[in-house]
């Protein structure tokens, strides 16, 4: 199978109060294409760091970090937006959206960003399949949590990206909406044959995942494949 | 593995364009144009009164084009103020189709109806000047009949001024005139002018009886003449320029009249754009904190568009275009206020004009208003902005070890310094000097620097010596001073410089007018008699005496001219062109007095002082220090004067600095005593009168038996001051006036932005249970402390750049008036107050949750 994402030898460390700060020490792994993945550990443990240097968010003090066969480490900030523009999909926590565009724009603004013309069929056509096909024009303070987290979930879409990464998606929603935007979420990747690499507290969200790193003070502590049902969510 | 640069080519099947960006920048802006609006509003006004003073100077340019004519009055005129050489006549005399010649001199006139006498300017006028224009009397036809008779025009004021009417008579020296008419306006003068010397015409014919023509007297001498249209003047003038030259002749010209009058009034435009300039600057002080405070509230817009692959230059251009539109409009409507403004500037400057003004629309005004505006308002913009290339997309996720800084980005030096030399660059346009912009901008800078060195200081004094044992209330608004997101920095720079630059007007008007009451004070000579004949001396001098009026000072004074420095003469000096100080010593007329010691308001410099000349041995004489420095002579250099036909060799035997604001005779030039006693000479006495009444009865009994002697009445030139300096006040009050609204623009501006600096945390401590009356109490007090170190700041300010001024400029003591200032200091606090406390009222009239889902 083609690797997506590879990841070697990755530490990452802050300089606080005159004293290096450790956050990810020697990291070590590799993704399939179209495989899914969680990282799992407790608050602290260095998970969303992880999710940032493998997305291209930032820099890693050393190692490599490559995506889709990209060495990210070697590019600069601009080159890296590029990357991500082409290959990689984002959904966050707290939603991200940009308060200031409507439903339909959010979803739209990826693919303006890569030049793309005629492009609003196919943000509309990804709003219907998140069920919020007559939302489009609503500004985000307008739509409830989950509502703005199917917007994002569309927008992580609409560029088909090669990658998606998604940074514990339900921590800010209810159990119920919860668990309908993850059905929506593995639904969507499974249509679109995504990898997916998801950051989270949540083990039995984790669970639905095919392979689960477990990190803590920084280091990966295990690595392993989940039972066979989760494949199914993942299209593997 | 595919590079990076395979990738970029390989990809995108369009690329983002302009219009993108521009859609972006629309978008972005939806919820925020009010905002950005109310940023760029504190721009408003520098543009309008930049443009307003533009259109006005393009439009007294245009006038002074199509009314030169009628400025001059004629086509040409030749003038000197020294006898005409006899020689000279012919020439004079072959000149034009038309001529006509005026003598004009101060002399005192008295209105024997009611005994009123008064210093004016009379001019004895012959032919049919003025040939373009009018003298313009009423009666009208009284500007011509007045020459065939014993007639005279009287100025305007002086009609009012001593309630006298058409058919009246004045004395002018020994003869008696009937007034013919009112003289409105003579030809290029201004209300200003006529305030200071108002004009009295008689005809020429009479001039000699008058007996006012005695040796010594100060006459200048003007030759007007109208040529046929086909002559062209200026190749004439160049043609007869050497022969005048030598007959020490000066000459003027329509075109060189327009010339002139468009310079001096470049200085006025100019000195007036350069306050709207502050205003402006003040503005955009205004605008780079507003931006400042946007772009910080768009950090985690900007880190998702970072995220989903937009460029950091993409999101810089994004926020840009949005101030370039907003900065834009801002100009636009900057500059339909100015066009606006621009009607009343004749009115508020028509004292100062020659011409009358056609107000008309000026396209090339606006269009350097709004470029001005734009590319100001971009300037200042771009110091925030810049830091948009620094915001990371890391902003997205919850990990923030390293808070975006807004501030540490070297390229902000940079545009500091474009800034500072866009500064440079527009003042060094309008004030055309080197040495004046250097003061301008650095004065600009220093005041800047000042204020913001004066708010950190005041933040870290606050945090250094915080009051602990205050109520919650009293250490919450404080503390405000210093916490994350305070407005100390911008508001004392903008309503400080705002509070520095009206106190700084006030405290200069008062310096002026102190300096010039100072002078007429008790014990100080008040009266000035000159023109005393020395025959006249004796009589003068006990008739002054037979009043009870002291003779303060009694001074004779010799005109000449000097016609050698150092050997070389004027045309010497004129094939070198960096000797232009001495050219200009050698072209005036001086007026010299003799004496064998120093006066008390000189101090010797240089050199030896000699009282008295030594027969057989060289004249030692003595030159005020700054003078012998312009003209580039010192100790031990040798002069040559022209003591009114006899030459006299003279060395500069020392150098005097001189007191010049004390009321008495001072002199540029002094000789010893025996070289000087015989020449033609007049005298200058100094008394001081008790009473506006002993006033008019001295002057009176002066002017009825010596009508020669002209009299100085500093009581009345103090009024004249008070009079002019008043007209000033108002023309630089209404040019301040965009500077302090601007100033409350900015202050309204930044307080309003404070707002959503504020807002979560009232809306917090409301949340947690505090009362109305608390988060009132609470924003009161940081907003008072905020006016009060701000409005501080400034004072301290405009207190340290007037004691400057006095101190160097003006050289005068300077003790302020602070009775306006402690009121200036409590109307700013207190307006800050309340500006907060409206911009408050949303959250403490709502519901809290209302409030945090429709504000922030």
């Amino acid at each position: 199978m083609d690797i997506i994402l590879n990841i070697q030898n990755l530490c990452k460390t802050y300089q606080s109060g005159g004293r290096t700060l450790t956050v990810l020490n020697d990291i070590n792994f590799a993704i399939e294409a179209g495989s899914t993945m969680s990282i799992v550990g407790p608050s602290g443990s260095g998970k969303t760091t992880l999710l940032g240097l493998c997305a291209g968010l930032d820099r890693s003090s050393s190692g490599i970090v490559e995506l889709n066969h990209i060495r990210l480490d070697n590019l600069s900030e601009d080159q890296r937006a590029h990357v991500r523009n082409q290959y990689v999909g984002f959904i966050f926590q707290n939603f991200q959206l940009l308060p200031t565009l409507t439903a339909l724009e959010n979803v739209m603004v990826p693919l303006e960003l890569r030049g793309e013309r005629n492009i609003r069929p196919r943000a509309l056509e990804l709003l219907d399949k998140v069920g919020l096909a007559d939302r489009g024009h609503h500004y985000p303070a307008q739509l409830s949590g989950g509502e703005q987290q199917r917007v994002s979930l569309a927008r992580a879409f609409s560029n088909s990206p090669k990658i998606l990464f998604a940074d514990e998606p339900t921590g800010n929603l209810d159990a119920e909406t919860s668990e309908k935007v993850v059905k929506l979420l593995f639904d969507l990747n499974k249509e679109a044959g995504t990898t997916l690499v998801l950051v989270t507290h949540d083990l039995e969200l984790a669970s639905k995942t095919q392979r689960i790193i477990r990190i803590k003070g920084g280091s990966v502590i295990a690595d392993k494949l989940t039972n066979p049902e989760s494949t199914e969510h993942a299209g593997v | 593995m595919p590079e990076f640069n395979q990738l970029q080519t390989d990809q995108p099947k369009g690329s983002v364009n302009f219009s993108w960006l521009l859609l972006m920048a629309w978008r972005d802006s939806r919820r925020n144009r009010s905002r950005l609006f109310l940023f760029i509003s504190s721009i408003i006004l520098g543009i309008a009164a930049l443009v307003a003073i533009y259109s006005f100077e393009y439009n007294l340019k245009k006038d002074i084009d199509s009314q030169a004519k009628s400025l001059l009055g004629a086509d040409l005129v030749i003038e000197t103020n020294k006898a005409v050489k006899p020689e000279a006549r012919p020439v004079l005399n072959s000149l034009g189709e038309a001529r006509s010649e005026e003598r004009g001199f101060a002399s005192m006139i008295y209105f024997p109806k009611n005994g009123g006498t008064r210093l004016v300017n009379v001019r004895a006028l012959s032919g049919d000047y003025p040939y373009y224009g009018d003298i313009e009397t009423s009666p009208e036809a009284a500007s011509r009949s007045f020459r065939n008779n014993r007639e005279a025009l009287v100025d305007k004021t002086l009609m009012l001024q001593f309630d006298a009417k058409t058919g009246d008579s004045i004395q002018v020296g020994e003869l008696k005139f009937r007034i013919a008419g009112v003289l409105n306006k003579a030809p290029g003068q201004t209300s200003f002018s006529a305030s200071v010397a108002p004009i009295v015409y008689i005809p020429l014919s009479y001039l000699e009886e008058t007996g006012l023509l005695q040796k010594g007297s100060r006459i200048t001498y003007n030759f007007y003449y109208r040529f046929s249209r086909d002559t062209d003047i200026d190749k004439l003038v160049k043609k007869l320029e050497p022969r005048l030259e030598k007959l020490e002749l000066d000459y003027e010209t329509i075109e060189s009249r327009k010339e002139n009058t468009g310079r001096s009034f470049e200085d006025l435009t100019g000195f007036l754009a350069l306050v709207g300039f502050i205003a402006l600057l003040l503005g955009c002080i205004g605008v780079a904190s507003a931006i400042h405070i946007y772009i910080r509230e768009k950090i985690n817009t900007i880190a998702i568009l970072r995220c989903l692959g937009a460029g950091s230059g993409q999101a810089f251009m994004i926020y840009m275009i949005q101030i370039a539109g907003i900065g834009l409009l801002g100009s636009v409507i900057g500059a339909l206020l100015g066009t606006l403004i621009q009607q009343f500037l004749p009115i508020v400057l028509k004292d100062f004009l020659p011409v009358e003004i056609t107000v008309v629309i000026s396209w090339l005004a606006i269009a350097q208003g709004i470029l001005i505006g734009l590319v100001i308002s971009i300037l200042f913009a771009l110091l925030p902005l810049v830091s948009v290339r620094n915001i990371s997309p890391l902003n997205t996720l919850r990990i923030s070890l390293q808070e975006t800084s807004l501030f540490k980005d070297p390229l902000k030096w940079l545009i500091y310094g474009i800034i500072v030399l866009f500064v440079f660059g527009f003042t060094y346009l309008q004030v055309g000097s080197l040495k004046k912009t250097v003061f301008f901008t650095g004065g600009v800078v220093t005041g800047f620097v000042t204020l913001a060195a004066l708010a950190y200081a005041m933040m870290w004094l606050t945090r250094r010596y915080f009051p602990s044992s205050w109520s919650y209330l009293w250490r919450q608004g404080f503390a405000n001073l210093f916490r994350p997101n305070n407005q100390t920095l911008i508001l004392v720079v903008s309503i400080g410089l705002g509070t520095a630059f009206i106190c700084t007007l006030f405290f200069v008007q008062d310096i002026l007018i102190n300096r010039v009451t100072l002078s007429s004070s008790k014990n100080q000579p008040n009266m000035v008699l000159f023109d005393i004949q020395s025959s006249q001396k004796q009589a003068v001098n006990e008739l002054t005496r037979s009043m009870n009026l002291p003779v303060l000072q009694e001074v004779p004074i010799v005109n000449m001219r000097m016609t050698e420095i150092k050997g070389r003469n004027y045309a010497d000096y004129k094939k070198d062109s960096v000797a232009w100080g001495a050219m200009r010593g050698l072209e005036r007329e001086y007026r010299v007095t003799y004496r064998d010691s120093l006066s008390d308001s000189e101090k010797l410099v240089d050199g030896v002082w000699t009282g008295k000349a030594e027969p057989g041995k060289p004249v030692y004489v003595s030159l005020e220090d700054g003078y012998a420095k312009r003209i580039g002579v010192k100790v031990g250099d040798e002069l040559m004067f022209n003591v009114q036909g006899a030459p006299l060799k003279a060395i500069v035997g020392s150098t005097r600095k001189v007191d010049w604001n004390r009321i008495q005779t001072n002199f540029i030039l002094i000789f010893p005593a025996g070289v000087l006693e015989e020449a033609p000479q007049f005298h200058v006495l100094l008394t001081q009168v008790p009473s506006n009444e002993i006033s008019a009865r001295y002057q009176q009994a002066v002017v009825r038996n010596f009508p020669n002697i002209s009299m100085i009445d500093l009581g009345l030139v103090l009024s004249v001051l008070d009079e002019i300096l008043d007209k000033m006040g108002f023309v630089v009050r209404f040019m301040a006036a965009f500077s302090i609204i601007t100033g409350l623009i900015v202050l309204i501006a930044s307080v309003l932005i404070s707002k959503y600096q504020r807002i979560r945390e009232s809306v917090l401590l409301r949340t947690i249970g505090a009362s109305r009356k608390q988060i009132l109490a609470i924003t009161a007090l940081e907003y008072f402390f905020l006016g009060a170190l701000a409005t501080g700041a400034g004072i301290i300010l405009a207190l340290l750049a007037s004691w400057g001024l006095a101190r160097f400029n003006f050289e005068t003591s300077f003790t302020p008036d602070l009775l306006p200032v402690l009121l200036l200091f409590l109307l700013i606090s207190s307006l800050t107050v309340l500006i907060g406390l409206f911009n408050s009222r949303s959250v403490l009239n709502r519901p809290p949750l209302e409030v945090l889902r429709s504000e922030v």
